[in-house]
């Protein structure tokens, strides 16, 4: 009994006032201090700050389901590329290009995948969720990688940039400060969204579900609709993600489909800590952060998987709750 | 039905034919890696996701052995033998120390595994696909093709070592512990099986057989660092749909799901012949989820 | 109040040889719930030994617990004077202890022979030791004989229960610890195990016995621990007691 199952370091959804305020506190200094880095960053780690943050969008999205409803999705790549080609076809199709378009495309998009998932996963479990998404992401992969005409096929498509229009308030070209407010707005609002998905009944009886699937059923709960939610909820945020990192790359491409793409949000659960929402933000920042520190090193060549990937099974072993739960352990102590 | 058997009757027969044997050529390698894999399933309950990365491996380590000493004979047997004790090796390093957590961990260790193995493979073997000739040069007229031996001569290897370890399982020492351990893990142990070592020895196996079918495939589309997902997810689907951890149902999977595939390419590029076999897992899951070939449970 | 009793009737003299089988304050949890509560008691070489008490007080755990199936959190157990606690099951099989559970728990799927298989192939057992062994199990089980080649998930309750102590008997224990051999047998098998446990004893190997059946336990052990709330109340001989003694009134009545 020596290691921590799974199960045992996921936090209680409940929070006490006290908690409440010390978490407003820290969201704050957090917002602010993301709203000043793009001011005094350079160019390069601006752009790489906004790209941790989209992939922390991503990664918690996955954690809804992960850590919350006890499900390991593998492919949220699906859900994520085609929020990216939704919005890349409502820019290339649109023209003057329209963010609000390219969102509502790109949501759709995902939201048309999640719901695919969702309607065929669900009534499975545990391992066999994870592969039926794995392979359904695979499916979307293919069609995407084949059907040229209209995805581009390998090459992908490129596309420019709308303007960040505010109706009424605001209308400008992106620069890389405004873009970075834009997506950090995004994210802290998913992320307070997903919060309070989280904490309310409806997150309870998925925390129910991750811990006794058979009970909640037994105690009346319609388990499988439950879990079609939140494959839709975290379908939709994923999908929200590959928005951003469109509008922010100006391209799509069929590698962000492809299953490697889903395996580094898992990745980045694990490293941050499943079940925490921030802390897959933390596993995003954490491996984004080693893997540009070993190719500077190394050279670009470098396969940065291969520590990446031993870190990533020394801390499955010994660090089951991730950098956060770690975190937070020592600063309980 | 008129429509269907008009549909049909535009296959020309030989065609039909060629890719009947193409079919079952490519069944059984996959039969082979999916024993691999529904045995550790079995046993372990552990899904190996880094089953198509041994396979890739061994595939690798044959083309290296080929190029060293020219014989295919012998990469083929020590490929398997090397990967074997990679295999052992990976287990005791990752996934001993998980027995009794949740077994999703696992999925996440092997995981964690492919991914290290893939990018070995691509850091030392580069993105360039790798080759071994064929080792029987001849062919037999198959219609209007030149049907190389080989591809024959593989299905009735892949058979011949499918049968072997099924007779190791039924009659060998080591197999009759595997399979009381595969039935209650706890009594084997009591019976004084050393199941930790039986644990280690399935992954070996499983790793052993995914490394021959690499060694085998090589000759026939070449070997690249990426193959491995490819594999897993056909092993997997396979796995599915033959019943988890049922080896004949397995086998007949492997067979029923590259025969349709053989079939699709008549029609689609091969890319999206792919689709296939994941409708079948998806039709599999909804309406036979314990799988296929396996009778009902009782 | 038991102390009393204790005072009552002789308890068994303690050997002077090392015990085969020795607990000490062992203390068992599963998850959060303690049950057992310092269970000590000893089996000599040899010696039939009857652990009785209600259903839930910690019987079948301290059965176990010696096996190295579950692993105490304090108190040792020795084999031979060898502190065991903590080993793997599959070890303490090889110091000659056998385990027949509960629920009998024969590889249903393998044949009669692949059972008695997973006890006889191991290091050291010639085919010569092999066939004296199969020899003396289906001499004292003839219907095993019969049914060799059948699976074990089709032989009946009792020809289960008979595999089950055959299978443990393929690993030449010194100890067999026997898990309710009665449970949901008809009262004809119920004697025929007494047999085999009085069989088995002549045979110079020594048995714990976990039984609900009071007059069994009385009738086949030499010497008797009376199980209460995960520690031991009570021990004695077993030709003291009969089913009306206050003791087991007190700790087993209905």
């Amino acid at each position: 009994m020596t290691t921590v199952p799974l199960e045992k370091v996921r936090p209680l959804g409940k929070a006490r006032l006290s908690h409440t305020a010390v978490f407003w506190i820290g969201f704050c200094a957090i917002m602010a201090l993301l709203i000043v880095a793009p001011l005094v960053l350079p160019e390069f780690w601006r752009r790489f700050l906004t790209e941790i943050l989209i992939w922390g969008l991503l990664a918690m999205s996955s954690d809804l389901l992960i850590g919350y409803t006890g499900m390991i999705s593998f492919g949220h790549s699906a859900f994520f590329g085609l929020g990216m080609y939704g919005a890349a076809g409502a820019l290339i199709a649109h023209s003057p290009p329209n963010l609000w378009l390219a969102l509502f495309f790109g949501l759709a998009g995902a939201a048309g995948a999640a719901l695919f998932v969702a309607f065929f996963s669900t009534r499975l479990r545990d391992i066999y969720f994870a592969i039926t998404t794995l392979i359904f992401s695979q499916i979307f992969y293919v069609i995407i990688f084949t059907w040229t005409p209209v995805t581009g096929g390998e090459n992908g498509l490129i596309f420019s940039r709308p303007h960040l229009w505010l109706p009424f308030l605001y209308d400008a070209r992106f620069t890389s400060t405004t873009m970075h407010w834009f997506v950090l707005a995004v994210v802290a609002a998913s992320y307070l969204f997903l919060r309070r998905i989280t904490q309310s009944p409806f997150g309870m009886v998925l925390q129910s579900i991750r811990e006794n699937e058979a009970r909640t059923r037994a105690i009346g709960y319609a388990v499988e609709r439950y879990k079609m939610v939140s494959v839709m909820f975290s379908g939709l945020f994923a999908g929200l993600a590959g928005v951003l990192y469109a509008l922010q790359n100006q391209f799509a491409a069929p590698d962000f489909v492809y299953f490697l793409t889903s395996g580094d949000t898992v990745i980045y659960n694990v490293m941050g800590g499943i079940g925490t929402l921030v802390g897959p933000i933390v596993g995003a920042g954490f491996f984004q952060l080693v893997r540009d520190l070993l190719s500077r090193f190394f050279g670009d060549q470098f396969p940065y998987l291969i520590p990446l990937g031993m870190i990533f099974i020394v801390m499955i072993i010994f660090l089951p709750q991730g950098l956060l739960g770690f975190a937070r352990r020592w600063l309980n102590k | 039905m008129d429509a269907l058997s008009h549909f049909l009757h535009s296959v020309p027969l030989d065609l039909f034919i060629i890719q009947t044997v193409n079919g079952i050529v490519a069944g059984m390698i996959l039969a082979l890696v999916a024993s691999g894999l529904t045995l550790i399933f079995g046993i372990m309950d552990v899904v190996n996701f880094a089953h198509g990365e041994l396979f890739m491996l061994g595939a690798y380590i044959g083309v290296v052995i080929v190029a060293m000493t020219g014989s295919f004979w012998l990469a083929l047997t020590a490929s398997a033998l090397i990967v074997a004790l990679i295999g052992a090796g990976l287990q005791i390093a990752t996934l001993r120390p998980l027995i009794g957590r949740d077994p999703l961990n696992t999925i996440l260790a092997t995981f964690g595994v492919s991914l290290i193995l893939q990018n070995f493979a691509l850091w030392e073997f580069g993105p360039t696909v790798r080759r071994i000739p064929e080792p029987l040069g001849t062919s037999f007229t198959l219609f209007y093709l030149q049907y190389p031996w080989y591809r024959l001569f593989i299905a009735v290897l892949s058979a011949a070592i499918i049968i072997g370890f099924w007779l190791f399982l039924k009659h060998g020492k080591f197999g009759v512990w595997i399979r009381a351990t595969a039935q209650d893990r706890i009594m084997a142990q009591a019976m004084g099986i050393p199941v930790p070592l039986v644990y280690t020895g399935v992954f070996a196996i499983g790793a052993a057989m995914a490394a021959a079918s690499g060694v085998l495939f090589a000759p026939l589309v070449g070997v690249s660092h990426t193959m491995g997902l490819d594999w897993v997810l056909k092993a997997f689907i396979v796995v599915v749909v033959g019943g988890m951890g049922n080896l004949a149902g397995s086998i007949a999977a492997a067979i029923f799901i590259s025969l349709l595939e053989s079939y699709a390419t008549i029609w689609v590029d091969p890319s999206q012949a792919v689709i296939v076999s994941f409708v079948v897992l998806i039709l599999t899951l909804l309406f036979r989820p314990t799988g296929l070939f396996v009778s009902t449970p009782k | 109040m038991s102390t009393a009793l204790a005072e009552a009737v002789t308890p068994f003299p303690a050997g002077s040889a090392e015990p085969l089988v020795r607990l000490d304050g062992i203390h068992t949890f599963y998850g959060k719930s303690h049950i057992l509560h310092g269970v000590s008691l000893t089996v000599a070489p040899g010696e039939v030994v009857g652990l009785l008490g209600r259903n839930g007080v910690g019987k079948s755990t301290t059965l176990k617990t010696i096996m190295g199936l579950v692993r105490p959190s304090q108190g040792t157990v020795r084999i031979n004077g060898q502190v065991t606690t903590g080993l793997p099951p599959h070890k303490m099989a090889r110091l000659g202890i056998a385990y027949v559970p509960e629920d009998r728990r024969i590889f249903r799927a393998l044949t009669v022979m692949e059972n008695l298989r997973t006890g006889f192939d191991r290091a050291g057992v010639t085919d010569e030791k092999r066939q004296t062994l199969l020899d003396k199990v289906f001499k004292f089980f003839p219907v095993l004989a019969e049914r060799r080649n059948q699976a074990g998930g089709t032989l009946s309750g009792g020809e289960q229960q008979m595999l089950a102590i055959a299978r443990a008997m393929m690993l030449e224990p010194k100890v067999i610890l026997l898990d309710e051999p009665t449970e949901g047998l008809m009262p004809r098998m119920v004697s025929q195990i007494h047999t085999i446990i009085d069989m088995l004893h002549a045979e110079g190997v020594a048995i714990l016995l976990v039984e609900q059946n009071v007059p069994l336990t009385l009738a086949a052990s030499e010497r008797l621990y009376i199980i209460e709330k995960g520690a031991v109340r009570y021990e004695c001989a077993s030709r003291d007691v009969d089913a009306n003694h206050p003791v087991i009134r007190q700790y087993l009545g209905v």
